[in-house]
């Protein structure tokens, strides 16, 4: 097991309540779920990529680490693999998958449990079991 | 002038989202498939960012749900759909086997998009596709 200083746990916590703010301001104001498949992937639907207020979401969570790596002065993450196949199979089944069950860790693991849908339950057990067994093969093949 | 308030708004809540991530590091693929690695060096991380998003939504959504209306627009936009069906359940598999295999879930690989790597671009590329071929193809 990773042992975490304080400052990780510290900031594991706060950054989680940011999220959690993020989804109450959403649901609050507008009335929606912030969950970032659905807002992404309505995007690809012609009737609804000219509601502005999906881009807008979308630009302030590019801009936001931007401003954490800027004004925090943290370090920027290593890149992912770059194995390009892994990379494009990972993509696709993630955006399949994510839009046939519709949602992810956010729209389900945030959202969804915190207004105790079954349907968010299962589907975030169900995404983190096979996240487990994912990894595990990976090792297995040495790619990890 | 409440269509600029709502957007302001939204854009707030987008750049809150895209903070936590990049303060908790969940837009670094090693520390989430360090937390899928169960079996292995397994990083916590992840359980504390969920609970710390949780605790919120979990005291602050029912309040807000006792409302008619949100404060801009006539109505809450749910989920209205229960059922527990197999779309749910293999696309969250699905899912789950993507995130493992390249520690993005579509969040933090939107949110990655900054630090300009070509690697994350191929990724949401291929996720925008993914997602395409699904509508497509399922009803």
């Amino acid at each position: 097991m990773v042992e975490l200083t304080f400052t990780d746990f510290t900031l594991a916590i706060i950054g989680g309540c940011f999220i959690g703010v993020s989804a109450v301001l959403m649901l609050l104001f507008v009335g929606r779920i912030a969950g970032i498949c659905g807002i992404t992937f309505s995007l690809l639907d012609s009737n609804q990529v000219k509601k502005p207020w999906r881009w807008i979401f979308l630009l302030g969570l590019i801009l936001g680490p931007m401003l954490v790596h800027h004004v925090y002065n943290l370090p920027i993450p290593e890149a992912p693999t770059d194995n390009l196949p892994l990379l494009i199979i990972a993509g696709l089944i993630t955006g399949f998958g994510t839009k046939l069950g519709n949602g992810c860790t956010s729209g389900h693991g945030v959202c969804g449990i915190a207004r105790f849908s079954t349907r968010s339950i299962v589907a975030t057990i169900t995404f983190m079991i096979f996240g487990f067994i994912s990894v595990f093969l990976l090792k297995q093949v040495g790619g990890f | 002038m409440t269509k600029l308030a709502e957007y302001l708004i939204v854009l707030l809540a987008g750049l809150l989202f895209g903070i936590g991530l990049a303060l908790s590091g969940m837009n670094d693929t090693k520390i989430v498939q360090g937390f899928l690695d169960i079996f292995g060096l397994w990083d916590s991380r992840l359980i504390f960012v969920m609970l710390g998003a949780l605790i919120v939504t979990i005291v602050v959504f029912p309040l807000i749900l006792k409302r008619k209306q949100p404060l801009f627009g006539s109505s809450f936009h749910l989920p209205t759909f229960i059922k527990i069906d197999r779309k749910l359940v293999i696309g969250s598999a699905m899912f789950g086997i993507g995130w493992g295999l390249v520690g993005y879930c579509p969040g933090p690989a939107i949110a990655s998009i900054s630090y300009g790597y070509w690697q994350t671009m191929v990724f949401i590329v291929s996720m925008l596709a993914g997602a395409f071929i699904c509508s497509k193809t399922t009803d």
